[in-house]
């Protein structure tokens, strides 16, 4: 009864939850280390170059399944050391001359935006002659980005009167197979924004396991003490 | 050998040659197991030792924070990363933490409600009550001192608007806030006075403030859920109350069943939501904070959001917001004068009339939604048409909920002297 007490407490907290403009959810599973070893070869390969992982060690890797010797010979291209932070060469100075913005650290872009902003973004990419780039995005209106996955995706246009975007120009993957790439993709962003989270799942239960046992002692001894109070 | 209060020696021994030297034992006997607490006590009666168990947490957690934090402007952000990824424990030390300041409000505010039902700031206990607010103060100092160390954007944009509001005082404003920042804006210097406030000034006032706060509740003896005091009744012979029975051991025990099933929940948050839905951490704080950049919605953490949405609906007088950030000041210090506002021939809420429980009822209820929409932009349902001049319906709202905050505390004398009240029992019951 006290518990379900305290819980009503939080209720209020609960109901709260804010909605967000993006409507589908990003189909991202933590515990498939296969979609997150993918995620990372791509997040290596195609946008580690721009965007760095400051907070971010690639030995981290190991924590999807990965040895050290994999990750040296795969994701490790500059004479990186497997302990060091994924970090860009690109001077930020430049960056903001080539961009009109410096592109943003990824380390926990999942946690400032969220997984499903990460996946309607990275599908949400159209033409538009009329931005510097020739680049528009549906998520992000004008942005500085251009659309690095352009070859995989092909090319979208965004059909104003229907306001959906339509392929004109198909790309080396299917849509089906481009969204999964891109949610792949999205499940290592996820993962990387906090590496801990999954172990400390894990973790939770048994402090609960621990929890509930020592709440049966405590209700006993508090029972016990108690029988004389009248 | 060392003698207690009745001049009979009491402890032999090592313990005796402490107490000779200090006092042990009489100190572990008047406050744990002979002071006496009445017997009734319920479920409102948990929150005062997990306040302690909280204040107690967030200090050895903080401690181990501070050996990895950098309180420096280029650093912080980083620094809480480092912990959150390359500290041994470091996530879970600082998710004990950022869970810990938003359940200290949570139980501090269960715990204040619990002083309201039961009339526990009345005669004679007005002094707890006023070191009470003083806690709640300072937490909220301490609260707002915190939340800019992790240097995100909400960090920076809260701490901004917060210290802007001293800007709009008449006259000495603009200089105020200047010298409460260090600087003409947030910057590395303020960062810097706010981790010293944070760990150690508000910190040391807290831990003596909650001091005395015990030490004055032990003087008079607790309140409970009867409102009635149980040292009108005491036991001829022994002189001890008859409805009360020693701290330790049961209210220890009771206590740790309350504990246990308070870090239950704690620990359900802590290991699987510590976001809490982006109201314990917000996620735009994950944002390093850039001062270049204000982002489109600023909102304070949820407990603070109850005075925010006071301050919001106050319009402007004379141009000038002072009024809102007065109203904002009164809604949270107003609770101090409860003890000389409340008129009632009762305390608890068990014999309190109809009155009384409607104007409760109220004032929960505008704390509930001014809560609330301090959460959310003030156009979140739209606007009226233009017959009420196309005003933001939740601005009207904040507004009408603002006035009975306000009136529950300004009626209150008239209310709880004219409630029909009902008769009080001698002793407590069951």
């Amino acid at each position: 009864m006290k518990k379900l007490l305290t819980l009503l407490a939080f209720l209020p907290l609960v109901a709260l939850a804010s909605e967000s403009a993006i409507t589908e959810k990003a189909p991202i599973d933590p515990s498939d280390q296969a979609s997150l070893q993918r995620g990372a070869h791509t997040f290596v390969n195609y946008c580690l170059n721009c965007h760095s992982a400051k907070y971010m060690r690639y030995n981290r890797l190991m924590d999807i399944g990965l040895t050290e010797k994999q990750i040296k010979d795969n994701l490790l291209f500059a004479g990186e050391k497997v302990g060091d932070t994924m970090q860009v060469t690109m001077d930020p100075a430049e960056a903001k001359k080539w961009f009109g913005v410096t592109p943003p650290d990824l380390s926990v872009e999942v946690r400032a935006r969220g997984a499903d902003w990460v996946y309607a973004y990275m599908r949400g990419f159209y033409r538009d002659d009329t931005t510097p780039t020739g680049w528009n995005n549906v998520v992000y209106a004008k942005v500085a980005m251009p659309h690095v996955l352009y070859e995989l995706q092909g090319e979208q246009v965004l059909n104003h009167e229907t306001h959906q975007l339509e392929l004109v120009k198909s790309g080396k993957l299917n849509p089906a197979e481009y969204s999964a790439f891109v949610a792949d993709l999205t499940n290592y962003l996820a993962f990387m924004s906090e590496p801990g989270k999954q172990s400390r799942k894990h973790m939770g239960w048994w402090v609960l396991l621990f929890l509930g046992v020592l709440l049966v002692l405590a209700k006993k001894l508090k029972t016990e003490y108690w029988k004389d109070i009248k | 050998m060392a003698k207690d209060k009745t001049g009979v020696s009491e402890t032999k021994g090592l313990m005796g040659w402490v107490d000779a030297r200090l006092p042990v034992t009489s100190t572990i006997k008047a406050h744990l197991t002979e002071y006496y607490a009445p017997k009734n006590f319920n479920f409102w009666y948990f929150f005062g030792s997990l306040a302690l168990l909280i204040l107690v947490m967030q200090i050895v957690t903080g401690i181990f924070l501070t050996m990895h934090y950098k309180p420096d402007a280029q650093l912080a952000f980083a620094s809480v990363e480092y912990i959150m990824r390359d500290v041994f424990g470091g996530n879970i030390i600082r998710y004990m933490h950022s869970t810990g300041a938003s359940m200290f409000f949570v139980v501090i505010y269960l715990h204040m409600f619990r002083g309201l039902i039961y009339g526990s700031y009345r005669n004679p206990r007005e002094l707890i009550w006023l070191f009470g607010v003083g806690i709640f103060l300072v937490l909220m100092g301490e609260a707002f001192f915190g939340y800019l160390l992790p240097w995100g954007q909400m960090s920076y944009w809260g701490a901004q608007v917060i210290v802007n509001l001293f800007a709009t005082v008449p006259f000495i404003g603009p200089d105020l806030s200047e010298w409460l920042r260090g600087d003409y804006l947030i910057s590395d210097a303020t960062l810097n006075r706010f981790f010293a406030f944070h760990v150690i000034a508000l910190p040391f006032v807290l831990a003596g403030l909650v001091v005395v706060h015990l030490v004055a509740l032990h003087e008079v003896g607790s309140n409970n859920p009867d409102g009635v005091e149980i040292k009108a009744h005491k036991d001829k012979k022994t002189g001890i109350p008859l409805d009360g029975i020693p701290f330790h051991p049961y209210y220890t025990v009771k206590d740790l069943v309350g504990v246990v099933v308070f870090l239950m929940v704690f620990a359900s948050i802590l290991f699987f939501a510590p976001e809490m839905g982006g109201y314990f951490l917000e996620a735009n704080n994950f944002v390093p904070a850039d001062p270049l950049k204000t982002p489109a919605h600023i909102a304070p953490v949820w407990y603070f959001t109850p005075y925010y949405s006071i301050l919001r609906a106050v319009p402007p007088i004379f141009n000038s917001q002072f009024p809102g950030v007065a109203a904002m000041g009164l809604s949270v210090m107003i609770f101090a004068l409860l003890p000389w506002l409340d008129k009632g021939k009762v305390k608890s809420i068990r014999y309190r009339g109809a009155l009384y429980k409607k104007w409760l009822a109220a004032f929960v209820i505008s704390f509930l939604i001014l809560g609330y929409l301090g959460t959310v932009p003030s156009n979140v349902w739209g606007q009226f048409g233009s017959w009420l001049g196309g005003a933001d319906r939740a601005t009207v709202v904040a507004r009408i909920f603002t006035v009975v905050y306000f009136a529950f505390f300004v009626l209150m004398p008239w209310y709880t002297a004219k409630d029909k009240t009902k008769p009080v029992p001698e002793r407590v019951t069951k």
